[in-house]
């Protein structure tokens, strides 16, 4: 599997996000926002986490308009896979890939910490090896995790099975517990927990080093 | 020509930095403040001299980056 991680000015999670994705046993290549194409041959894409363009005007926003991300919504239109990551979720809202915004946190507060997680849906290439209903554990870091989407909005996620994560314990207010949501397709995935930065056994409890693994082995297995 | 472009959360959406300010209104002592919403006011210098499309050009700033119409909208003032 080839993936592609996007560096925007202010990503501070993309060699995280590159050394999961080496470690599932992907070949990867870092671009640069300002490039207009992926590399030739990309499965996935790795939108990652951090403060892109300083979260000037709102969190992603800038970034969501970059060259690059053009390019990753034609790759994603031809039915690409792409994974964003705490900001990168926050940009794949912004691209109108994903239904639904992030918000300031409903306490107010930048969180950090490890919290509980509730798998949602193990039909997909990026959940398949969890069980549905399997609870994990994944840091979250985040000023602006706060999901949000109108009722009918959930409704239709729940109804698709795109629900990818929920949290057991709602630490910043978002609708329906929601902490990771899929495109209709269900090969875009956004999620405000960070797996990469625990997909490690050095680092902790590796929870999110199946995400990876799947995701390659999706690609292996095709 | 000068224009304005104010941008708020749309009515339904729970603003919490705005319920942060009427806390901290009432904990000043300032009673009867019912809600507070935080917005954000965007200033634009444009070489544009017609008004008309002026604005019509600032709408389309707003649908494309300025405002995010998921949980924002937006009031644009040609200046």
């Amino acid at each position: 599997m080839k993936a592609a991680v996007i560096v925007f000015p202010g990503s501070n999670c993309d060699r995280d996000l590159a050394t999961a994705f080496r470690q599932a046993g992907a070949e990867v290549e870092m671009v640069w926002h300002k490039d207009t194409e992926l590399p030739a041959g990309t499965d996935v894409v790795g939108v990652p986490g951090g403060f892109s363009y300083g979260d000037y005007l709102r969190c992603g926003a800038i970034a969501a308009r970059s060259p690059i991300c053009g390019a990753l919504k034609r790759h994603a239109e031809k039915g690409g896979f792409a994974l964003g990551v705490c900001n990168g979720f926050q940009v794949l809202t912004e691209t109108g890939l994903l239904p639904g915004a992030l918000m300031r946190n409903r306490g107010l507060r930048y969180i950090c910490k490890t919290v509980p997680l509730r798998v949602e849906t193990a039909a997909t290439a990026f959940t398949e090896g969890y069980a549905e209903g399997q609870q994990i554990a994944l840091p979250i870091a985040h000023h602006d995790g706060n999901y949000t989407l109108d009722a009918d909005g959930v409704a239709r996620l729940r109804d698709e099975g795109r629900i990818a994560f929920t949290y057991v314990d709602n630490p910043n207010g978002s609708v329906a517990d929601i902490a990771g949501v899929l495109s209709a397709n269900k090969r875009v995935l956004g999620m405000m927990p960070h797996p990469e930065r625990a997909a490690d056994s050095a680092l902790g409890q590796p929870d999110g080093s199946a995400l990876f693994r799947a995701l390659c082995g999706a690609f292996a297995a095709a | 020509m000068k224009a304005r472009v104010h941008v708020m959360l749309k009515d339904g959406v729970l603003d919490p930095q705005g319920e942060a300010v009427r806390h901290a209104l009432g904990s000043l002592g300032f009673e009867g403040v019912e809600g507070v919403r935080q917005g954000k006011v965007i200033e634009l210098d444009l070489a544009e001299d017609d008004a008309g499309k002026a604005e019509a050009q600032v709408r389309e700033m707003c649908e494309k980056l300025l405002a995010n119409t998921v949980i924002e909208s937006y009031r644009v003032e040609v200046l």
